[in-house]
């Protein structure tokens, strides 16, 4: 189907779909509506049969106008003009004495998502919020937030708003849910659905009416309640202790992360809850699902950050098994390293070492740098188990070992003499950068007590010339120079070659500047050479700064059951960084990112230009003073608009050329709209030297010749803010200057 | 909240789409096209359930090879989304029958319909399959070799037939929920026992790690639900402390029930009352690790010797320690073997038995496919593996298997009755079923 021409496929639809003699026959019309949707869903465009769909909702027969709705929704925006016909239909649903029948063309009206439809949905969401029927009652509370984002930037209809508030006491548990959602949509510039305390505790009292889903969600809605005292708060968590038993675990996770907010100040609380939840978090972790196990095994390790103990009588539940995914056995084995503790380092140790056999290179790696970080604090057998890995000639187990022992002997000088003496041999098998890099600067640094060190250095000398990685070379150079100041005699015609090759023959300037560097730090004298590269060989003092330092619970309580544990804090920054999820830029996806290309949009002299006004008499903004577009929000909301003024402009805004060109005058970019959006918006934020922030909007209107810009100030200094609008205005007339 | 939701096949194509709250930027091929790509082409360090591709989250589980996906622009809760579509995927499976590409196909207006239901503006409204039945209206298309294979594989409870090759626990796979109008045809109740088995023994022969996972399940085909009372073993108790009885005592560290179970008689006479409605219900779900009652199913007597041609001989002896009535099922065993092997010949006790080196995991795969309890058997493999060192003796092993044993439960869990008491016009079937199976049994040499 798929590769049958899309037009032939549309026209045979269109005949089939005007046929009298289907129209007739009930199943048959709605086989070849069937075959509509699934044209619709394989991504073949049948919006040409809009007509015939059109005609097809007016009918008696549910299922067909199921299927006429699945394919309004889609191709309704499109069309709205022929689009009409069908709502009529769909509005006299909504009076049909079925209330299924209602619901279903109510959730098919609001659906519609054209320009110009809330006139036709207001009313019958108005009668559905009012409607006898719970199920037409759900449809209509969500049908209220669908409308006001149709509506954009309008005012939010306060009698709406009480109404939604009203029907929080809906004898329909679901209705309630609903209400939360709906009204947390339509106030969200207000920053969401207040829960004060009749709320509160109207809310506790209907938790035991509803389903999983909506017990994970309220408990999410009360994080936002905060109780007036601490019996009020004692009481709460005895009313929600129940559902820390709960079957689901996503309820469970709510329920915990409720405690966790609401006990900040109570860490015994805290951590009673932590043990309380440690069966079902266990079992999740051994859940036939994968997906649910690795999640919960992302929120074993948060909460082992704090309390490292905390898992480790259960350790064996982390044992991986053979036939799980490679990303869960990395996650157990990550687990593992963490809860290791004098009683079960034993069998943790014996457990890894047999996956460094495993068949997938990667894995075995994994596993031999997870016994290197045990090694740190249980060195002597984590140097025997490592050494007799050496044995085993592979040249990928080879190579993680003797990275695993680099990064040992530097925390813990102690196994530096058991290390020296398995490194010999090691040179035969190594082929990879990584490995090679390590084991070289083994040699260099701990060379004096490697008998054949110097002769291991001369074959990678030899073979200098077919090597392949910059970073390799470099390495070899420190190394040979440092044995040279120990072992002058066998080095120093070695030394001599590699120095000829890297001054003369080196191609990449970064190692030959590196050999120049060298060959005149030994013109200038052996004990000055000596005193530059002789640094300490280990400082066992950073043990204690890259062991992690224990978190407190309060620090992650308000990530726990979010997105964040699952990617890793670190990589959730970085995922988070360069866009703007917040409620109040939604509408405007994301920024783009800045390229390297948008960056050469703006000419070195122009950049100059910038430079210049970025610290023009006495305000000078500071680099890297960043927001993120959460506290952005905060104070963005915090604040009264400081002064309002008009930039020219023409033309449709280029959201990459302007992100850089504000970068360089120490603007930060939080979020922007993408190019062609209409209106078009930008919010941006910087910080001058006495702390006092600025915060922006830039609004442009749809074929509009002018920019409005708002600036917000933290601090009153009308002098500055004079200051940073003509800053703003030089980047815009600049960039307004590229382009014309 | 979620934006989107999709299913793709393993090679990618889509097979249902619902834009949910209309925010998709871009075509939707886009957008399934993007998460295909992201996920063939992830770095192996990187886990793929969740991958985030400008602002957008896509979260998604595996089932039968094909991705059940959803995507959110906001930080919500993990846990939430994949229970979701874990719980998608078990109500696909209960309408539709078995998963496949196929089913998902030929039934997508189907499951476009339950999308419709389940979730409003990315939101999840219910899914309780007797709310839902109300309001789905298209029937379930099955596929035809569905309907003539797997009325054969309905009959098979664990032993009462002798061709049980299908796992007892999946016979079901049809849809539990009967076509309209068709009511009544399956009058049927099944009760799954199910445990799943980890084990790792030391090479000393002595357990390290236990542990057992298991699981009642019901699947009820029945259109009423009038109150069922399950009876379990007696002495039945939960956690360490709890010890009543003498010795034949049935325990779990930890047990957890569906929200819809009674639990008023359970402390006084372990009996669980519930309403089931049409469909699967995770009755009870229960734990124990280490010490368990019975002896495990399988011990393995290695032997390592060179022979005097230089190869590496490996002398397996495996004995099954169930009941002589007992039996396991497709028992897999996987010997890891040194990289360097280039030839396997092999000696095995019995004709159906086979073994092969699987060249790229560089492991024999040796195939049992029926194991009699208080049996053993043996098989010798030589290896020809140039410059065989005795290090390389430390990349033989360790052995993994992976088996099912019906009609058997590890911890001893029985139900000793399964009662409907509501008067009902026929007396339903019901069956109890039970079935461990493990494919994690590893063993240390």
């Amino acid at each position: 189907m798929p590769y049958w021409g899309a037009d032939e496929a549309v026209a045979e639809l269109r005949r089939a779909l005007a046929n009298r003699h289907a129209q007739a026959d009930r199943l048959r019309y709605r086989g070849v509506l069937l075959r509509v949707i699934r044209c619709m869903a394989r991504g073949v465009d049948v919006s040409g049969l809009l007509p015939e769909m059109a005609k097809a909702s007016a009918t008696a027969d549910p299922v067909q106008k199921k299927l006429v709705s699945l394919y309004m929704c889609s191709y309704a925006p499109r069309q709205p003009g022929l689009a009409l016909l069908a709502i009529n239909t769909l509005r006299k649903d909504c009076s049909d004495p079925s209330p299924v029948l209602r619901g279903l063309a109510l959730r098919s009206l609001c659906n519609l998502r054209m320009p110009g439809i809330q006139e036709y949905i207001q009313q019958p969401i108005l009668n559905g919020l009012r409607d006898k029927a719970s199920y037409v009652r759900r449809v209509a509370v969500l049908g209220a937030a669908k409308m006001q984002k149709l509506q954009g930037d309008a005012e939010v209809d306060g009698v709406l708003v009480n109404e939604l508030y009203s029907l929080l006491r809906d004898q329909d548990p679901i209705v309630v849910v609903n209400c939360l959602r709906a009204l947390e949509e339509i106030l969200r510039r207000e920053g969401g659905v207040v829960i004060n305390k009749p709320i509160a505790h109207h809310l506790l009292k209907r938790m035991s009416d509803l389903d999983q889903w909506g017990q994970s969600e309220v408990l999410a809605f009360l994080l936002r309640y905060k109780p007036r005292s601490e019996e009020e708060l004692f009481d709460i968590l005895s009313l929600l202790d129940e559902y820390l038993k709960s079957s689901s675990p996503s309820v469970v996770m709510a329920a915990t992360k409720l405690f966790l907010v609401l006990a900040k100040d109570f860490p015994q609380v805290q951590i009673d809850v932590l043990i309380r939840v440690k069966g079902p978090l266990l079992a999740a972790c051994t859940s036939e699902s994968r997906e649910l196990c690795f999640t919960a095994l992302c929120h074993v390790r948060q909460i082992l950050g704090s309390l490292p103990g905390h898992f480790s009588s259960h350790y064996k539940k982390f044992f991986c098994s053979y036939s799980e995914p490679h990303y869960i056995k990395c996650q157990k084995m990550q687990v593992l390293c963490e809860l290791v503790n004098d009683e079960n380092v034993q069998q943790v140790l014996e457990e890894l070492k047999s996956y460094c056999t495993d068949v997938s290179a990667e894995l075995a790696q994994a596993a031999i740098f997870s016994i290197g970080s045990i090694a740190r604090t249980y060195t002597e057998q984590c140097v025997r188990i490592l050494t007799e890995l050496l044995g085993l000639k592979q040249e990928h187990i080879i190579s993680a070992v003797v990275q695993a022992f680099r990064d040992l002997v530097w925390l813990c000088p102690q196994c530096t003499e058991a290390v020296c003496q398995a490194l010999p041999g090691c040179e035969e098998t190594m082929q990879d950068s990584e490995g090679k890099q390590a084991l070289i600067w083994l040699l260099g640094v701990h060379g004096e007590r490697v008998a054949n060190a110097p002769y291991v250095l001369e074959d990678f000398v030899e073979n200098v010339k077919s090597e392949m990685f910059p970073a390799v070379k470099m390495e070899l150079l420190t190394a040979l120079v440092r044995l040279f100041l120990f072992r002058p005699a066998e080095c120093q015609d070695i030394l001599g070659r590699l120095l000829y090759y890297c001054i003369e023959e080196e191609t990449e300037m970064v190692v030959r500047d590196r050999g120049l560097f060298y060959y005149r730090l030994l013109q200038a004298g052996v004990e000055e050479a000596k005193r530059v590269l002789c640094s300490p060989k280990s400082e066992p003092s950073l043990g204690l700064l890259a062991d992690q330092t224990e978190q407190p619970v309060n620090n992650w309580a308000s990530e726990f059951n979010t997105l964040v544990p699952v990617y890793g804090k670190a990589c959730w920054t970085v995922v988070t960084a360069n866009w703007a999820t917040e409620p109040h830029f939604r509408g405007f996806p994301c920024a783009p990112p800045v390229t390297a290309g948008t960056e050469s949009l703006i000419l070195a002299g122009n950049k100059e230009v910038l430079q210049v006004h970025s610290d023009v008499g006495g305000l000078t903004l500071i680099p890297r003073a960043n927001l993120t577009a959460e506290e952005f929000e905060k104070t963005w909301l915090s604040l009264d608009v400081s002064c309002q003024q008009v930039l020219p402009w023409h033309g449709a805004a280029q959201p990459d050329t302007i992100q850089a060109a504000l970068q360089v005058v120490h603007i930060q970019t939080i979020a922007l709209s993408k190019a062609g959006a209409q209106p078009w918006k930008a919010y941006l934020s910087a910080q001058d030297e006495s702390g006092c922030l600025f915060l922006a909007e830039l609004l442009l209107e749809a074929e509009s010749s002018e920019m409005q810009v708002s600036v917000k100030q933290s601090e009153e200094r009308t002098e500055a803010l004079q200051l940073f609008i003509s800053v703003l205005r030089t980047v815009m007339g600049t960039i307004l200057g590229l382009k014309s | 909240m979620l934006s989107q939701i999709f299913i793709l096949s393993s090679k990618g194509d889509r097979l249902v789409y619902k834009d949910l709250r209309g925010e998709a930027a871009g075509s939707s091929m886009d957008l399934t096209d993007t998460f295909y790509r992201k996920i063939t082409a992830l770095p192996r360090d990187q886990a793929p359930v969740f991958m985030v591709h400008e602002g957008l989250h896509f979260v998604h589980v595996r089932h039968a090879g094909l991705y059940f996906v959803a995507t959110t622009g906001h930080n919500i809760s993990p846990f939430t989304i994949i229970e979701f579509l874990n719980r998608l995927v078990t109500l696909i499976h209960d309408y539709c029958g078995a998963l496949s590409e196929k089913t998902i196909s030929l039934n997508f207006a189907l499951i476009y319909e339950m999308l419709d239901e389940m979730l409003d503006y990315g939101y999840v409204q219910t899914t309780a399959p007797d709310v839902l039945r109300n309001f789905i209206q298209m029937e379930p298309v099955l596929s035809k070799a569905f309907s003539l294979l797997d009325l054969g594989s309905v009959g098979l409870f664990g032993a009462e037939t002798q061709q049980s090759k299908v796992a007892p626990s999946s016979a079901t796979s049809r849809p539990v929920l009967p076509p309209h109008g068709d009511q009544g045809a399956r009058n049927e109740v099944f009760l799954d026992i199910v445990e799943r088995l980890t084990v790792v023994i030391a090479a000393n022969g002595t357990p390290m790690k236990v542990d057992i996972q298991g699981e009642i399940r019901l699947k009820s085909y029945l259109p009423s639900c009038p109150e069922m009372r399950i009876g379990l073993t007696e002495e039945f108790c939960v956690g360490k402390s709890e010890l009543r009885g003498y010795g034949t005592a049935v325990r779990v560290d930890e047990c957890a029930f569906h929200s819809s179970v009674k639990l008023d008689e359970f402390e006084s006479a372990r009996v669980l009352k519930v309403n089931p409605s049409q469909g699967e219900l995770p009755v009870m779900q229960y734990q124990l690790s280490d010490d368990i009652p019975s002896a495990l199913p399988f011990h393995l007597f290695p032997m390592l010797e060179r022979d005097p041609l230089g190869r590496l001989c490996v002398y397996l002896k495996l004995r099954c320690d169930l009941a002589p009535k007992s039996q396991a099922l497709n028992v897999r065993v996987q010997l890891p073997v040194p990289k360097g092997v280039i030839s396997l010949s092999q000696e095995l006790s019995s004709p159906e038995q086979t073994a092969e080196l699987q060249p790229s995991t560089k492991a024999i795969r040796w195939v049992i496919p029926r194991f009699q309890g208080g049996s053993q058997l043996s098989a010798l493999f030589k290896l020809e593996i140039p410059g065989l060192s005795p290090a390389s003796l430390l990349e033989v092993g360790p052995v993994n298997m992976s088996f099912e044993l019906p009609m058997h439960t590890c911890s001893g869990l029985q139900v000793r009755f399964l009662r409907i008491t509501a008067p009902s016009p026929a007396l339903p079937h019901r069956w109890v079923r039970y079935v461990t199976h493990s494919d994690s049994y590893a063993i240390c040499l």
